[in-house]
């Protein structure tokens, strides 16, 4: 369980990395990237061919950084003049492009065959005692930064709410919550239990377990129907119930994360990669953020509103975009570092174009123009992939090869979902969308 | 209150002889395809003035405000600003000489606040370099702070005050006109190009739209307006430039304009 949950914090902030770089381009200066895991590959590539070299760790991230910024130069010297969709034209063919040199290249990146084997960083290192409580020291100071810009939106969320319909929402709420989970839980223990005994054909089953989904979710969505008309603050209720989730996850996550830290011998690579990854997070974060709230980052979001607009107000918009182009690029590029190590092996069909998806999907989940959105996408995201593939197995009577695209449906039902309910997003703005242009 | 124009003004007259226009454009052609927008047209701005362009629609009259600001290059033609030639430059580069435009349907970036349209206009700030976020932060939210007092002045000389902190996307039709107008002034430009400001605005707002750049001319703003309200023309401008299919028909000031037979034909016919 332990090894587990630190991959599944690695993979997310993997993730987070990833995405913040395209809510950088898209999310503040709109800029439609499809092929944002170009440079996710070659940040990868450089990192784990230069450590091949004897190149220390950290300058093969830079130098990954910088190659996958030059590589944004070159795309926006070539398309940033063209309209928003050609750039996504060309942002995907050029991500194609960087694979397809991975897999031909041999010379360079041994093909498909992939790089199997190169030095793990923080492999050899045992750190003494007073170094890992130091350790575990910035590890909880992150977490509880965390927490409390949580807890800071959270209070901005609902200052115009009063106290006393708050608290009876949130019971409401709760009760909404739990008994939907109960109800999915349950349902999942029978279909299991049925799965097992083999007592029914599994086409009959599937079409059960299908009906019974959907039985469910008609039968929640009006509840929460009648619920909005009878709590005015259904909204923040669930609002309120679903961070308290998110809280008490992180917390039931960071006590194994910080217990691995404590044991960093167990698996010194990974415990040392989970330690610096959460740190590049927070501190990726804390620059993006700053950044947004700069004068170069009202520009870029003026940038996403009218380009026309800045244009006539004096800002060199096509430099602005490419330097969030680059920016956000080279923050992709560390992110391709940190997933090479976590990986252990990189091949060039770990960068199919479904890795920028996915991003996608993370960024449209946490909220555009949102970087604590990114990161809480990445994270719903990679606890939906690990949590669902170990739950559906013994649920659904599919076999592996099925198993994997039912869960990308499940994940674009969720999408859509949310795009119903919450079209800008978990942590987006809806004020925001009733803005006319 | 913003006194810095009346200065500049007078730093102009001093540097030159107040009747060298601020802005002259000459020779100025444009075509699509086999249409020509805009033939051989010329207009010349004096500082400190009002100077109105007005024509039948389709006259070419946003294409050339396009072709003065860069926003489309001129075929032909030169345009001298403030002494220098601009027809070369970049359109930011020209807003970044003192010569800002405004859009015919107002512009405003929906998602940014009323507060972050305007600072957004300010020139030269620290801020927007991406290195000075990390190297010079004091002077940055310094600069930011000054700003932004500038801002609170405009806006409430205009009567935006209360709406400062709101999404630029809320306000209403007329509000916007005069958020953009506002946003012009933040520039701290040395003329502005107004297209239609009284375009589709109630006649009340029409009258207060008139009154501050009227005010803002006294503090010694050269405006290029491009107007159908005939009233507005007539009582807001020293001079008047007439286009017609996208030459130059008569220029003058309002009432000779006014009088003017081949003016008159143009708007109504034969």
């Amino acid at each position: 369980m332990q090894g587990f949950i630190v991959s599944l914090i690695i993979f997310t902030a993997v993730f987070a990395v990833f995405s913040l770089g395209l809510n950088l381009q898209w999310g503040y200066t709109g800029l439609i990237n499809f092929g944002h895991v170009a440079f996710m590959t070659i940040g990868a590539y450089t990192t784990v061919l230069l450590t091949l070299q004897g190149v220390p760790l950290w300058l093969a991230t830079l130098a990954g950084a910088a190659l996958a910024a030059l590589l944004g130069l070159l795309i926006g010297f070539s398309t940033l003049r063209l309209r928003t969709d050609y750039l996504a034209i060309v942002t995907i063919g050029v991500s194609e492009l960087i694979r397809l040199i991975a897999v031909n290249e041999e010379w360079l990146t041994r093909g498909t065959f992939g790089i199997q084997r190169f030095p793990l960083p923080l492999a050899g290192i045992n750190p003494s005692l007073p170094v890992r409580v130091v350790m575990v020291a910035i590890f909880g100071g992150v977490i509880a930064l965390g927490y409390w810009q949580g807890w800071k939106w959270l209070r901005q969320q609902l200052k115009a709410v009063p106290q006393s319909a708050l608290v009876n929402t949130s019971i409401a709420a709760l009760g909404y919550v739990t008994s939907l989970a109960l109800l999915l839980y349950g349902s999942g223990m029978i279909a299991r239990q049925l799965k097992f005994s083999n007592a029914l054909p599994p086409a009959v089953l599937g079409i059960g377990l299908l009906v019974g989904l959907a039985a469910i979710i008609a039968l929640y969505v009006w509840l929460a129907k009648k619920m909005s008309d009878r709590f005015p603050a259904w909204a923040s209720g669930l609002t309120i119930v679903f961070m308290a989730i998110v809280a008490v996850l992180g917390i039931w996550a960071s006590s194994y994360a910080i217990r691995s830290l404590y044991d960093y011998s167990s698996n010194p690579s990974k415990n040392g990669l989970m330690f610096v990854s959460v740190l590049i997070v927070a501190l990726l974060y804390w620059a993006l953020e700053r950044l947004a709230q700069s004068p170069w980052g009202r520009i870029l979001k003026a940038i996403r509103e009218d380009e026309e607009v800045a244009r006539a107000l004096g800002k060199n918009v096509f430099w602005y975009k490419l330097q969030s182009l680059m920016l956000g690029g080279a923050i992709a590029g560390i992110s391709g570092a940190m997933y090479a190590w976590q990986l252990t092996t990189v091949y060039p069909d770990n960068f199919q174009p479904i890795v920028t998806f996915n991003a996608w999907t993370m960024v449209v989940l946490g909220g555009a123009g949102s970087n604590a959105g990114a990161i809480l996408g990445s994270a719903i995201f990679w606890g939906y992939q690990t949590v669902t593939r170990f739950i559906l197995e013994d649920i659904v009577p599919l076999d592996d090869a099925r198993l994997g695209a039912f869960r990308v449906m499940l994940i674009g039902l969720l999408l859509m979902v949310l795009m119903i309910w919450r079209p800008q997003g978990i942590l987006g703005k809806k004020e925001e969308l009733t803005l006319g242009r | 209150m913003v006194d810095n124009f009346s200065e500049r003004a007078s730093e102009q007259e001093i540097g030159r002889s107040a009747f060298a226009p601020l802005l002259a454009a000459s020779g100025l052609s444009k075509s699509f395809g086999g249409i020509r927008a805009v033939d051989n047209a010329s207009i010349e701005v004096l500082p400190g003035s009002i100077t109105g362009l007005i024509g039948p629609n389709g006259a070419g009259k946003t294409t050339l405000f396009n072709l003065l600001s860069n926003f489309i290059r001129p075929d032909q033609g030169e345009v001298v600003f403030d002494g220098s030639q601009i027809q070369q430059l970049p359109p930011h580069k020209i807003t970044q000489q003192g010569l800002v435009r405004t859009f015919q349907v107002a512009r405003v970036l929906s998602r940014l606040s009323v507060m972050e349209n305007m600072l957004l206009a300010a020139q030269q700030q620290t801020g927007e370099n991406f290195w000075n976020v990390w190297l010079r932060p004091g002077q940055s939210a310094r600069e930011e702070r000054q700003q932004r007092e500038y801002a609170s002045e405009i806006l409430a000389s205009v009567g935006l005050s209360h709406m400062a902190q709101s999404y630029a996307g809320s306000l209403s039709g007329g509000q916007r006109k005069l958020l953009e107008i506002a946003r012009a002034m933040m520039v701290r430009p040395k003329m502005i190009l107004l297209d239609e400001p009284a375009a589709g605005v109630n006649p009340t707002l029409i009258n207060q739209i008139c009154d501050y750049i009227r005010y803002w001319n006294q503090q010694g703003m050269t405006f290029l307006v491009i107007e159908h309200n005939m009233d507005l023309i007539m009582s807001l401008c020293d001079r008047v430039w007439v286009l017609a299919e996208g030459r130059n028909l008569a220029e003058g000031t309002p009432a000779m304009v006014q009088r003017d037979p081949k003016v008159l034909e143009a708007y109504l016919g034969q």
